[in-house]
């Protein structure tokens, strides 16, 4: 059994209180930082640790902090990403849900680390209910004197605010989430300038995904070089996964990132197997942005290694024959399912999602959803595979903000992947409305279908 | 001189943009550096506008490529950059027409700002002096390849002299910094997201203030047109004299376009660009008095015909014979055929190429076509 380090607790009863928290061992962070440690050192400590931020790109976290710009007398900010609105992700929700002083406790030692006297919750407008959860929390840190003025009689001051968004994915792109909160229309900002330089109210700010902060916890606790022990290489400490799809057991898993991705799946300590009796045919193994994966590339790299739950396992080969581990929203698909009307559900989310700022994803999500609504309709022909391919490529790299290449990227994958399936599916324009392609060869041992297109 | 204040030398960046080196002050971005060389290496800019501050980086029309980031650091940036919106470093080398990924990449930008576009040209005010028909002309292929229905939204009025055609928008945000940054109450602005987003003014209300006008001025499309101007003409048939009165709001300083002695409609001054022009480093927005109310020739002091430099469609005989539509998509049109690929000298007689309308004594009148027009 892996080591839990966010989740050991969750289940305790009551824990989402003050007083059971505490007891459990809750605070001792903020101790131990806030009285023993200077902010350098905190920052240090995180850097040691190895920590990768957990909210999709897998930034250094340590490095991020380092970067922010400290000139006198202008305020800094930590904003903490609780948007999660990624398709097959709810990590963040969970963590909130059943151990929201975890969170809080982050946020209270990373803020003390960044010298930030005022620090945000963003959280998704669906929910509402974790909003009262966290506002609970933050009351009853306040009441035992670890939120406000002089905490622990340090000198030390910080205000958390929790902010609701309004229902837009986009707003989980940073610099769009620092409009939001600012009050404006959740449009990307073009970067540089960067928000460790300008940014929520044009001051220095570092945005960080919830279970990131929540990790500074175990960090500080035990010592950055202890937490650098746990998983493998540059996948250090623990990970949340949330596992949905055809399997047995969905839900919120914490990893270490030393165990395979055939393990996962089909252990009953985690996912245990697909349901239905049903058989592996293909997974989005870090939310809906991700490539897609068939069978045999997602239990083995194109070299035949095993596929391993860690950053570089999952991205081994790159986008020819690999993925990303994303924010660990971990959708898997069985033969019973059609990958292209999966791309094309897909493609409907980020049409609807796109902001509309810069034209390639404003007009391309468009386009590709209406082209795969087609051939999965029975209605597409050949070159409308070739078609999507150019389109999704013309956005990939080309726009303001990340969602453009999150856009282009499944669709891409689907191609690269599953071509035979678009192809059947142009070939049997009757059956593909009544049958499915099914497994066909994915899950061959032999089979890796890499098509460059 | 003892009092001498040593001043230190002002030093300036080196950038060097497809093969041709230029020096520029540093905090210039790679288009304006790329302006100051002018010609074929200047990008194509849809959404920046140089007098409104936080303009550009949304079209991507001006993409390059750099191939060098700086001096220091020469390693190439991996994405293709906005030009616009990025600054030059010394040292940076640039490739705009000498890039084969930007061409490409411009080409599909092209395609998707198109893609919606309802290509109605032939009833477009804005036709002849529409940015985006100039881009179509450069850089679009002949046909698209989009086959499904297109999107419209129901004409609007911005205010009593506004028109807002929605369906022509490409969503460069510009109006919408003009109403920021010149307005005093902004009631006018993005709704919703994505390809549903629209310009509106928030629950139809009237834009009624000195310098809305200017919207019309920035806008690069047929999205919002002079109301009192609409359907009057066609800009090819005016004659543009520069002009001036004065005024107790703006510069006052004005391009008429005429037809005979009639005032037909009044713009800002446009420089190569087709930006309004600055004047003493400020920009010359104009007030909607000028603009809409002064529709006489004796409200004005005329100073000469204007000289329209601008690299457009208006620049006559610079698309005769270009391009022809190799395929029709007169289904996605609703039975109606494109017009914005063909040689506009085909379509309209008016604009015959052999009459050169600068060689014209005084503004250009019906009677100037007349041999055309049986
Ligand atoms: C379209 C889009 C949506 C995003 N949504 C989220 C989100 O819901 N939660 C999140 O933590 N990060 C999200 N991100 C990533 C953030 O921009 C940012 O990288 C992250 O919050 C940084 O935190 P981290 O370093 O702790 O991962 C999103 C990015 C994009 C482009
Ligand atoms: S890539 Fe899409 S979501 Fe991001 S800024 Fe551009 S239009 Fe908006
Ligand atoms: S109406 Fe014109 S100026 Fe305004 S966003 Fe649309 S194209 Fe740009
Ligand atoms: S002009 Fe640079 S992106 Fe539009």
């Amino acid at each position: 059994m892996g080591r839990k380090l966010l989740l050991d607790k969750a289940h305790i009863e009551n824990i989402r209180l003050y007083d059971v928290y505490r007891r459990e061992g809750g605070y001792r962070s903020v101790e131990k930082a806030l009285k023993t440690m200077t902010p350098d050192a905190v920052t240090e400590e995180v850097k040691k640790s190895g920590l990768r931020g957990r909210g999709g790109a897998g930034f250094p976290t340590g490095m991020k902090w380092s970067f922010l710009a400290k000139p006198e007398g202008v305020p800094r900010y930590l904003v903490v990403n609780a948007d999660e609105s990624e398709p097959g992700t709810f990590k963040d929700r969970y963590l909130m849900e059943f151990i929201p002083h975890l969170l809080i406790e982050g946020m209270i030692t990373s803020s003390f680390a960044l010298g930030a006297s005022r620090s945000y919750i963003y959280i998704r407008g669906e929910y509402a209910w974790i909003v009262d959860i966290l506002e609970q929390a933050i009351q009853e840190a306040k009441n035992n004197g670890f939120l406000g003025k002089n905490i622990l009689g340090t000198g030390y001051d910080l205000e958390i605010y929790v902010q609701r968004g309004a229902g837009a994915y986009i707003c989980g792109e940073e610099t769009a989430l620092l409009e939001s909160l600012e009050g404006k229309r959740g449009n990307p900002r073009i970067k540089p300038p960067f928000p460790a330089v300008k940014g929520l109210w044009g001051c220095p700010t570092v945005v960080n995904n919830v279970e990131t902060i929540a990790a500074v916890v175990p960090i500080i606790n035990e010592g950055g070089d202890e937490y650098a022990k746990i998983g493998v290489g540059k996948s250090t400490g623990t990970k949340l996964i949330s596992a949905c799809g055809n399997i047995k057991q969905q839900g919120v898993y914490e990893i270490d990132m030393t165990i395979s991705v055939e393990e996962f799946i089909y252990s009953d300590e985690y996912c245990g197997g697909i349901a239905n009796g049903r058989q592996l045919k293909a997974c989005i193994p870090g939310g809906s942005s991700v490539p897609i994966l068939p069978a045999n590339l997602l239990l083995k790299t194109a070299k035949g290694e095993p596929r391993m739950m860690n950053y570089e396992s999952l991205a081994d080969g790159g986008f020819a024959t690999g993925s990303m581990m994303g924010s660990g929203g971990f959708i898997v698909l069985d033969d019973t399912q059609c990958v292209v009307k999966h791309t094309y559900t897909l493609a409907r989310f980020y049409r609807h999602e796109s902001c509309g700022q810069c034209s390639p994803c404003r007009e391309g999500t468009g386009w590709m959803e209406k082209i795969l609504l087609k051939i999965d309709s029975g209605k597409g022909s050949m070159s409308d595979i070739d078609l999507l391919w150019d389109i999704q490529r013309k956005i990939e790299g080309n726009t303001i903000c990340p969602l453009g290449d999150a856009a282009a990227w499944p669709v891409a994958a689907a191609i690269r992947h599953f071509r035979d399936e678009f192809e059947w599916h142009i070939n049997n324009p009757e059956d593909c409305l009544r049958k499915n392609y099914g497994l066909a060869g994915y899950a061959d041992e032999l089979k890796i279908p890499v098509l460059d297109a | 001189m003892a009092d001498e204040v040593k001043q230190e030398a002002p030093v300036n960046f080196k950038v060097t943009i497809d093969n041709i080196t230029i020096e520029v002050a540093p905090g210039t971005t790679v288009l304006n550096a790329a302006r100051q060389i002018g010609g074929d290496v200047t990008p194509p800019a849809m959404c920046y506008y140089s007098k409104l501050e936080g303009s550009g980086g949304k079209c991507r029309t001006c993409l390059v490529e750099i191939a060098a980031g700086s001096e220091k650091d020469p390693r190439p940036m991996p994405k293709l950059m906005a030009s616009c919106r990025t600054t030059v470093m010394d040292g940076m080398v640039v490739k705009n027409i000498t890039s084969e990924r930007v061409q490409d990449a411009r080409a599909g930008v092209v395609e998707f700002l198109l893609l919606n576009h309802p290509l109605d040209c032939p009833i477009c005010d804005q036709a002849g002096e529409c940015h985006l028909q100039d881009l179509g002309y450069d850089h679009g292929k002949e046909g698209t390849r989009y086959e499904f229905k297109r999107r419209t939204f129901e004409k609007e009025d911005i205010g009593p002299f506004i028109q807002l055609h929605m369906t022509r928008c490409i969503l460069c945000y510009r109006c919408t910094y003009v109403a920021d940054q010149l307005t005093d109450k902004r009631v006018h602005g993005i709704l919703d997201r994505g390809d549903h987003a629209e310009i509106s003014t928030y629950i139809s209300k009237a834009i009624d203030n000195d310098f809305s006008g200017n919207m019309i001025d920035v806008c690069p499309v047929g999205a919002l047109t002079d109301k009192t101007f609409r359907f009057k003409n066609r800009v090819w048939f005016t004659k543009p004299v520069d002009a001036h009165r004065d005024c107790d709001k703006c510069c006052g300083k004005v391009t008429l376009w005429n037809r005979g002695d009639e005032v037909l409609r009044v713009t800002a001054r446009k420089d190569t660009w087709g930006e309004v022009q600055s004047y003493d480093n400020k920009p010359g927005w104009i007030c909607n008095t000028c603009r809409f109310d002064k529709k006489k020739t004796s409200d004005w002091v005329i100073e000469g015909v204007t000289n329209i430099n601008r690299h457009s469609v208006i620049a006559q005989n610079k698309y005769n014979g270009l391009v022809v539509p190799k395929e029709t998509i007169t289904d996605v049109m609703g039975g109606r055929d494109p017009k914005l690929l063909m040689d506009i000298h085909d379509v309209s007689d008016v604009n015959d190429p052999s009459i050169d309308l600068s060689l014209i004594e005084g503004p250009a009148t019906s009677k100037t076509f007349e041999k055309k027009e049986e």
